[in-house]
Formats: structure tokens, C-alpha cells, sequence
């Protein structure tokens, strides 16, 4: 295995300007959509006082979840010790931060006072797993910026590991936070569960690498590098794994859930009787998101080992965002339970499921949160030495021996 | 050895005079926490006992002189109308009993909304009223997702014609104060106001610390139920004929 050498992506080709300019368009697009929602009042949006988190917040917890998930690929190379994964560490961190920026710039768009961000900042209370997370996000960037400066610089090379580590632990701990602020919600059936923080951990493992792979395939395609197929089997037979344990999670968070009466009738809600969400929990969450992609990985189907990739990470991310949707406004289209086991109703829409479509804007905001993760790995991996000249066999896989030396045999 | 007494005579000194300049500068952050907690366990904790027996379906007398109190005004969008208090209609289906129940914010003892509020916008005082800090409500709405009683409403577009005493601001989210204003200026409640004088007199409002007050004999009389008591809150409104 040799020593991988990195380099910026040269020159300005026609595809790299319309990258940039497709991007930046999208983020123009976002902007405009958070203006309308902060001038007009979010009357203009599909959330009201029934759905108070909307498709802002799917996309910015898909973003940031996805965000912990991506750092695992460079964990691979310095915490596990996996060499072959160690090319790939650099742009690990970076499509890791960049997606973190963008699900927190969907977040703080989305706020009915963006322009207290600094109120967010400095004042805080402690007992609130939201502050916490601030310090773990903030915190998550700062990790990954001294996490990319050593293994960028050579003199600093020494201390990857334990900067690897750190950002390993950091990692788990803020998807932990993540998956909490659903957790510590007593008052919602759909939620209030311990299981939330492995489901988001296990999420962030599936979500993180498919989004990887996708801007993997994308960068190198673009700037004329090769990679090879030993580390396409290699994220083939992990994304598997991650997926699986996604499937697992949610499976007992239903049936645990399912065992307590008091939960049956959210429950019933969820997988069989709420309409939109039932349809986007078992084709959109375990279908496009769990088996479609299990099957294409795994199932002996005449395509290849990187079009199996492509194809499964797509549905992942598909279905990842199918499965955020069912979690944030599945679980609050159920009616909260004020009086437990009697009929409700009233002005306020107590005991109603709450109706969701969502508007123009949200989903502009949305999709701009994509936009500036995007567009942020562009500019790093076009101005800086984030990605290997080759991610060919010979780079990553230990046991290489050219095609020569086999044949000579 | 003959330098080290001078020595060490000194770095007592030094540690003597830190010990007392921080005791200096600690004592009285000491005395004021002490006398805070015990205004927190002597003073008031206002509240509201609500009896069911003689509210009836069709009078939501409380929800007008609410929305005339403070000023709530609807823009004809139910979706996302702020709302402080609303009549739940509640039906038991074994029984087919009906109540009609006056919900607002239940002023908890250990409010959810509190707890999750990442800036602190979201505070109780010393005699129990939850109320929101509109100077650094950001607008992330988790005290709404964390609120079982669903008692807190986001304001969703511009405003105008408010009371002085109850100021609102778009993107901030909102619930019921306890008319504090009035609660400190030795007043009740405008809904409790209203109830007594027009309505039916369902609604009392008082200091539950108080043994000797009204709701504090009544509550220790009749017997009183507050929603979803299994989560252990310890609301700060009773009902009883529940």
C-alpha cells in the first residue's frame, strides 16, 4: 500500500462552475424562502401550533444526524485502526462539518427570532438537552478543525490518534444529545423513550456513510480520480451492516412500545392507520430506506459492485429522510393524551390528528441546508488538499499486487 | 532551615487573608441564595381550582375575558391562532358522562416547558407562575413539544393593538400568565373575574400555601383531580368533578 498523496481539484472546468453555481443557487433559494418565513410570520408554513417542528427540521436533523455519521469513515482509519480508510479520513471530516453547517443553518433559519442567535450563544440553561447540544455542536466543529490540522500537517502526525479518538467520543455523545431531544419528551407518546439515542446513533452510522459515498463518487468523478473496488466492497459490506442495525433499532422501539398498552394507540397511528405517515414508515423508512437497499447490496443481481453502492446509499438517504418525517411530524400528528382514555375535543384541536402540508419555503429551506453542505466540501475540495490523487487498489488495499505479478504466477 | 519559618509564616498569612477575601466575596452570594429559598418555601404559590360541577358546556365566558384581557385577537386561521385557555370538551365512552374543562397553562411545579427551554426564556417565579421571557424567546418552540397540556401557541404573524401589560411578539411563543399583572397588583385572575361575576363561579383562584385561603380548604375537602398527575408535575390547577 502506498502513501497517498492529495490534491486540490485544478482548473475550472465547465461542470465545476456549474457545480458551484447550481449550489449557490439553491443557497440563494434557501435564503429567500427563510426571509419569506421570518417577514411574513410562519403563517406562511405548513406548521402551526399542532405541528410546531416542520420539513425544516427533518432536513436539519437528517443533516446533523447524517453529520456524525460521515466523521465515522476517518474513526475507521484512526480509532480502529483500519489503514485502507485512511485516504479517505481528511474529506471524512470535512462532508462531516459540512453537513453539520448546514443542518444548523436550516435550524437557526427556521427559529421565530433567527436574529437572537447571539441570545442562543450566551445565555444558557443548563438543564436543557437544546444547550447542551449547542456546546456539542460547536464543540463537534472545533474537534474536527484540529482533528483535519493534524493530519494535515506532518509534524502533527503523531497526535491523529488521540484527536481521532476524541472526535470518535464526541461524535457518539452529541448523536446521544440529538437523539435525547426526542427522548426527554415525557408528554409525547411517540417519543419519550431511551431507545431514541441508540436509534439516532445507529441512524447517524447508516445516513453518514451513504451521503459519504455519494459525494465520494461524486468528487472523484468530477475531478478524474479512481476508486477502486476494494474500498467500494469494503463500504459495501459496512453500509449493510449500518442499515441493518437502523432496521433493528426501530424495530424494537415499536415493539417495545407496542408491549405497553398505554402506547398501542400511537403505535396503531404510526403502522397502520395514519395515512401518510404509515405509507412513508413502510415505503419510504423500511422499504426505500431498509430492504430496498439491503437488496441491492446483498442480493446476487447482475450490476456492479459500485452501482450497488450508489444505488443503496441513494435509498438510505431516501428513506433516512422518509424516517426523520415519520419520527418529527408523525409524532406530533398524534394527539397529545390530556385525559387518557376518553373522547376529546375542542377549539384548540385536542384529540385530533393534526394535518401537515408542507409549504414552498420549508421545503426551499430544506433542501438549501443540502445546498450549503455542498457547497462547502466543493470549495474545500477544490481549493484544498482534502482529497488522494487515487483511491485505486493500490492506495488502499494492504495486500496489493499488480495485475503483472498475479499473471507472472 | 533557619529560612524556611519566615517562609512559611508568610504563605500562612498569604492563605489567611485569601480565605478571607473569598469568604468576603462568597458570604454574601450565601445569604442571598438562603434568603431566596426561604421566600420560595414561605411565600405564595398561586393556583386555581376549577369545579366542573357548575361549568357548563356552552358557557366559555373564561376564553373571552382571556382574549379580552390580554389582548388575543385572532387573524380567522384556527391552525395557528394563539389560544391561553380553551373549553376541551371530554367525554368517557363506558359512561357517556360528559364535562366541559377549561384548559390553560397548569403553572406547574416542576414545568417540562422550563426545563428544555435552551436559553432560559422559559422561567418560574418564586410563587409558581410559569411565564415566558420574551427578550430571549428565540422561538424554537421545544417548551410547545414539551408541554403535556399543550398550552403554549407560537405567534405566527405580526400583531397589533396590544395591551401595555401584555406584551406578545411575533416568532416568541406565548401561554397564560395568570394575568400576573393583575396577580401583583393584588388582583385574580380576568377568567376567574368573569366567572364569579357574570358566569356560574366555577373557577376560584389562591394561594394553595395558605391553609387558611379558600382554594387551599377546598382543595383539602373535596376531592380534586389535576390533568395527567401522572407525570408527576404537580400542576398548579385543581379540578374537581373530574
Amino acid at each position: 500500500m502506498n502513501q497517498s498523496i492529495y490534491r486540490e481539484v485544478q482548473g475550472w472546468g465547465a461542470g465545476t462552475w456549474a457545480l458551484f453555481a447550481g449550489f449557490g443557487l439553491v443557497v440563494l433559494l434557501a435564503l429567500l424562502s427563510a426571509w419569506t418565513m421570518e417577514h411574513n410570520g410562519h403563517y406562511v408554513t405548513g406548521m402551526n401550533n399542532q405541528i410546531v417542528w416542520g420539513l425544516p427540521h427533518v432536513f436539519a436533523v437528517f443533516l446533523i444526524v447524517a453529520a456524525s455519521g460521515a466523521i465515522n469513515v476517518a474513526s475507521m482509519a484512526s480509532v480502529f485502526g483500519r489503514t485502507p480508510y485512511k485516504p479517505l479520513a481528511r474529506l471524512s471530516g470535512l462532508v462531516g462539518a459540512a453537513l453539520l453547517i448546514g443542518g444548523l443553518a436550516v435550524l437557526v433559519l427556521d427559529l421565530g427570532r433567527p436574529d437572537r442567535l447571539i441570545v442562543a450563544m450566551t445565555t444558557y440553561n443548563f438543564k436543557s438537552i437544546f444547550a447542551w447540544n449547542i456546546y456539542l455542536y460547536v464543540g463537534f466543529l472545533a474537534v474536527i478543525a484540529v482533528y483535519l490540522w493534524f493530519q494535515m500537517e506532518w509534524r502533527m502526525g503523531r497526535y491523529v490518534a488521540v484527536a481521532g479518538w476524541v472526535a470518535f467520543i464526541w461524535r457518539l455523545v452529541l448523536t446521544t444529545g440529538t437523539g435525547s431531544i426526542f427522548g426527554f419528551l415525557v408528554a409525547r407518546e411517540a417519543y419519550d423513550s431511551a431507545l431514541m439515542a441508540p436509534l439516532f446513533i445507529a441512524m447517524s452510522f447508516s445516513f453518514g456513510l451513504a451521503v459519504f459515498a455519494l459525494v465520494l463518487a461524486v468528487a472523484c468523478a468530477g475531478s478524474g480520480r479512481d476508486i477502486g473496488n476494494f474500498i467500494v466492497e469494503r463500504f459495501r459490506r459496512l453500509l449493510g451492516i449500518f442499515i441493518a442495525a437502523v432496521l433493528y433499532f426501530a424495530a424494537v422501539r415499536h415493539l417495545t412500545n407496542l408491549y405497553a398498552s398505554e402506547h398501542i394507540g400511537v403505535e396503531h397511528f404510526l403502522l397502520l392507520s395514519g395515512g401518510v405517515h404509515t405509507a412513508l414508515f413502510w415505503l419510504g423508512q423500511v422499504g426505500v430506506g431498509g430492504v430496498l437497499p439491503l437488496v441491492l447490496l446483498y442480493a446476487p443481481i447482475d450490476i456492479g459492485a459500485r452501482m450497488r453502492l450508489l444505488w443503496s446509499s441513494a435509498a438510505v438517504v431516501l428513506g433516512g429522510l422518509a424516517h426523520v418525517y415519520v419520527i418529527i411530524i408523525g409524532g406530533q400528528s398524534y394527539p397529545l393524551s390530556l385525559f387518557p382514555g376518553m373522547e376529546v375535543r375542542s377549539s384548540f384541536h385536542d384529540g385530533a390528528v393534526a394535518s401537515y402540508a408542507p409549504s414552498w419555503p420549508e421545503v426551499g429551506l430544506g433542501i438549501g441546508g443540502f445546498a450549503i453542505a455542498g457547497l462547502i466540501v466543493a470549495a474545500g475540495i477544490k481549493a484544498l488538499r482534502f482529497l488522494p490523487e487515487s483511491l485505486g487498489d493500490r492506495v488502499t488495499d494492504p495486500h496489493y499486487r499488480p495485475p503483472a505479478a498475479v499473471a507472472a504466477e | 532551615m533557619t529560612g524556611a519559618q519566615p517562609s512559611n509564616s508568610g504563605r500562612r498569612r498569604f492563605f489567611a487573608r485569601a480565605a478571607a477575601a473569598a469568604g468576603l466575596v462568597l458570604a454574601p452570594g450565601v445569604v442571598l441564595l438562603t434568603t431566596k429559598a426561604k421566600a420560595a418555601a414561605t411565600g405564595p404559590r398561586w393556583g386555581l381550582l376549577i369545579d366542573l360541577n357548575k361549568c357548563p358546556i356552552d358557557c366559555s365566558e373564561c376564553v373571552t375575558a382571556c382574549n379580552d384581557e390580554n389582548g388575543l385577537k385572532g387573524h380567522g386561521r384556527p391552525l395557528t391562532d394563539a389560544q391561553w385557555i380553551r373549553k376541551v370538551d371530554v367525554r368517557d365512552p363506558a359512561s357517556k358522562r360528559e364535562w366541559s374543562v377549561p384548559v390553560m397553562c397548569q403553572h406547574c411545579e416542576h414545568p417540562p416547558c422550563v426545563d428544555v427551554c435552551p436559553t432560559g426564556a422559559s422561567f418560574q417565579r418564586d410563587d409558581g407562575i410559569v411565564l415566558v421571557d420574551k427578550h430571549i424567546c428565540i422561538g424554537c418552540r421545544y417548551c410547545m413539544m414539551a408541554c403535556p397540556y399543550k398550552a403554549r401557541s407560537f405567534i405566527h404573524e405580526d400583531l397589533t393593538d396590544q395591551k401595555p401589560h401584555a406584551p406578545r411578539g411575533k416568532g416568541t411563543v406565548e401561554s397564560c400568565t395568570l394575568c400576573v399583572h393583575r396577580i401583583d397588583a393584588g388582583g385574580q385572575p380576568a377568567c376567574v373575574e368573569r366567572c364569579q361575576g357574570i358566569a356560574t363561579g366555577a373557577m376560584t383562584f389562591g394561594d394553595l400555601n395558605d391553609p387558611d385561603s379558600a382554594i387551599a380548604r377546598r382543595v383539602a375537602t373535596y376531592a380534586t383531580r389535576r390533568i395527567r398527575d401522572d407525570l408527576g408535575l404537580a400542576p398548579g390547577v385543581y379540578y374537581q368533578g373530574l
